[in-house]
C-alpha cells in the first residue's frame, strides 16, 4: 500500500490530491519499521509485551527500555522512534501529575490518553515540526474502572482495545491475539499467551537476538504498575519456548 | 465627630471619601452564618441558615446559601459573601469544563479538590469556609469540610460558620452513624435553629436540601416553625 507522495510529502502542512497528509503516514512507517508490542487486557488487568531486538551483545541487559511507567497505575508500551516515545511519556507523565495535583485523584485512562493524542495531533500540523515517529500503547488499572488499553498513533487518533499490538509483525500479532478469550484471562494466564505471542510473532531469520519485555498492572500487581517479576518472567519464557517447540514437533508428525 | 475620629486614625490621607458614608456601609458583607451537612447511606442532607449581615444590619434575611457546583453536587457558604461567591462561580466553571472532557458526572472529591485549590492560593485574601457536598456514582453521598486557610478533610457530618460554636456539643451527642434521609433532615433542623436561636449573626429561615442520586429535594423550615427549645 506504499506510494509514493511526491511533492505533496515535504511537510505535514500539505494535503495530497487524494486528501493523505503524507508526513503523517511516513511517520507510522516508522512505527512499522519497529519490533513488535502488544498489550492485552483481561478480567482482572493489562498485560505489556515488547520484542526488544539486541543489536550488540554489547549491551547492557536491561537497556534502552520500551515499556515506561507513567503513573504509579498507568504503563506505556512503545513502538517506532525510541527518542520520540521517550518525549511522549514524560508529557504523559506530567499530565497524569498535573490532573492529580488539579482534581485530587487518579486520571481516567480515557482521558490521559485523549489528552497525549491531542499533543501527539498537535505536531501533525505545522511544516515547522515533524510528526513523532512513534505508537504506543497504555495501559491501566484501577478499582473503579478496571482495566483500561488505549493505542495513541502519530495520527493523533486514540482507540480503545481489548488487545492490540503495534509494530513490524502486528498483523500476524493481531491474528494470535484474536485467538484467546481475554475476557476471562485472568493476568498470571495472560503472561504466559503473551509471552508466547512475541516469540511466535519474532522473525528468527531477520532478527537474531532479542530481550522479552513483559510488565503488567491489575490486582495482582495491587494496580501498581511494573515489571513482572523474575519468576514470572521465567515461567512465562518456557511456556512460550515449550510451546513453539511443540508446534515443530506436530509439524513433523504431520510429514 | 465619630467620623473626624476615625479618619485622623487611618493611614489614607484627610480627604478620604470614607466620611461620606455611614459606618455600616464601609463593614464587610459577611454570611456570618450556620452550615452543616451530614452524609447518609445513598445521599447527603445540607443546610444552612439565611441571615446575611453587613455589620448589625442583616442586608438579606432570606438568603440562599446552600450553592450548586453541578447536578448532585453542592457547597454550604460561610464567610465573607463576596469572596464565596466569587469562589463558587470559579469552581463551577472549572468543574462544568473538567466534567464535559471527562464526559462523566464528576466526582464530589474533585469539587472539594478545586475549592481547596482556590481557597489555599488566596488564602491570604479571602474570608471563606466552605462545606463541599453531594452524591456520585463511585463512593456515594459525601462531605468534604475546606475551612479557611483552605485545608480539605471528608467527615461525615461537618458544621460551619459562626453559629457552629454553638452546636458541636449538639452535633457530638446526637449524631449517629447510619441515619435515613428523614431523620438527617430532622437532626440538621434541630441543629440550625438552636444555633439560629443563640447566634446573633445567623437566623431567618432554615434552608435544607437533600441531594441523592434521584436528585434533589429542597425544604425550607420557616423562623415560626422552627423547633423550639425552650419556653423562653
Amino acid at each position: 500500500m506504499s506510494s509514493i507522495g511526491t511533492g505533496y510529502d515535504l511537510s505535514a502542512s500539505t494535503f495530497s490530491p487524494d486528501g493523505r497528509v503524507f508526513q503523517v503516514e511516513y511517520a507510522m512507517k516508522a512505527v512499522e519499521n519497529s519490533s513488535t508490542a502488544i498489550g492485552i487486557r483481561c478480567k482482572d488487568g493489562v498485560v505489556f509485551g515488547v520484542e526488544k531486538l539486541v543489536l550488540s551483545k554489547l549491551y547492557e541487559q536491561g537497556s534502552n527500555k520500551r515499556i515506561f511507567n507513567v503513573d504509579r497505575h498507568v504503563g506505556m508500551a512503545v513502538a517506532g522512534l525510541l527518542a520520540d516515545a521517550r518525549s511522549l511519556s514524560e508529557v504523559a507523565r506530567e499530565d497524569a501529575s498535573n490532573f492529580r495535583s488539579n482534581y485530587g485523584h487518579n486520571i481516567p485512562l480515557k482521558h490521559l490518553s485523549e489528552r497525549v493524542a491531542m499533543y501527539v495531533h498537535a505536531y501533525t500540523l505545522y511544516s515547522a515540526v515533524r510528526p513523532f515517529g512513534c505508537s504506543f500503547i497504555l495501559g491501566s488499572y484501577d478499582q473503579d474502572d478496571g482495566p483500561q488499553l488505549y493505542m495513541v498513533d502519530p495520527s493523533g487518533i486514540s482507540y480503545g482495545y481489548w488487545g492490540c499490538a503495534i509494530g513490524k509483525a502486528k498483523q500476524a500479532a493481531k491474528t494470535e491475539i484474536e485467538k484467546l478469550q481475554m475476557k476471562d484471562m485472568t493476568c498470571r494466564e495472560l503472561v504466559k499467551e503473551v509471552a508466547k505471542i512475541i516469540y511466535i510473532v519474532h522473525d528468527e531469520v531477520k532478527d537474531k537476538s532479542f530481550e522479552l519485555e513483559l510488565s503488567w498492572v491489575g490486582e495482582v500487581t495491587n494496580g501498581k504498575h511494573e515489571l513482572v517479576p523474575k519468576d514470572v518472567r521465567e515461567e512465562a519464557e518456557k511456556y512460550a519456548k515449550d510451546s513453539l517447540e511443540e508446534e515443530d514437533d506436530s509439524d513433523e508428525d504431520i510429514m | 465627630m465619630a467620623a473626624v475620629y476615625m479618619s485622623a486614625n487611618r493611614p489614607e490621607n484627610a480627604f478620604s471619601t470614607v466620611d461620606l458614608v455611614p459606618e455600616w456601609a464601609q463593614e464587610e458583607v459577611s454570611t456570618g452564618t450556620t452550615i452543616m451537612a451530614v452524609e447518609f447511606d445513598g445521599g447527603v442532607v445540607i443546610g444552612a441558615d439565611s441571615r446575611t449581615t453587613t455589620g448589625a444590619y442583616i442586608a438579606n434575611r432570606v438568603t440562599d446559601k446552600l450553592t450548586p457546583i453541578h447536578d448532585r453536587i453542592f457547597c454550604c457558604r460561610s464567610g465573607s459573601a463576596a469572596d464565596t461567591q466569587a469562589v463558587a462561580d470559579i469552581v463551577t466553571y472549572q468543574l462544568g469544563f473538567h466534567s464535559i472532557e471527562l464526559d462523566e458526572p464528576p466526582l464530589v472529591q474533585t469539587a472539594a479538590n478545586l475549592f481547596k485549590q482556590t481557597c489555599y492560593r488566596y488564602r491570604e485574601e479571602l474570608m471563606a469556609g466552605i462545606i463541599v457536598a453531594g452524591w456520585d456514582k463511585r463512593r456515594g453521598g459525601q462531605v468534604y469540610t475546606v475551612p479557611m486557610g483552605g485545608m480539605i478533610v471528608r467527615q461525615p457530618v461537618s458544621v460551619g460558620g459562626s453559629g457552629s460554636s454553638y452546636i458541636y456539643g449538639f452535633m457530638d451527642s446526637n449524631y449517629k452513624p447510619g441515619m435515613t434521609k428523614e431523620e438527617c433532615l430532622h437532626f440538621c433542623t434541630q441543629a440550625l435553629a438552636l444555633a439560629m436561636e443563640r447566634d446573633g449573626s445567623s437566623g431567618g429561615v432554615a434552608r435544607l436540601a437533600a441531594i441523592t442520586e434521584e436528585g434533589l429535594e429542597r425544604r425550607v423550615v420557616l423562623g415560626n416553625q422552627l423547633p423550639k427549645f425552650s419556653n423562653a
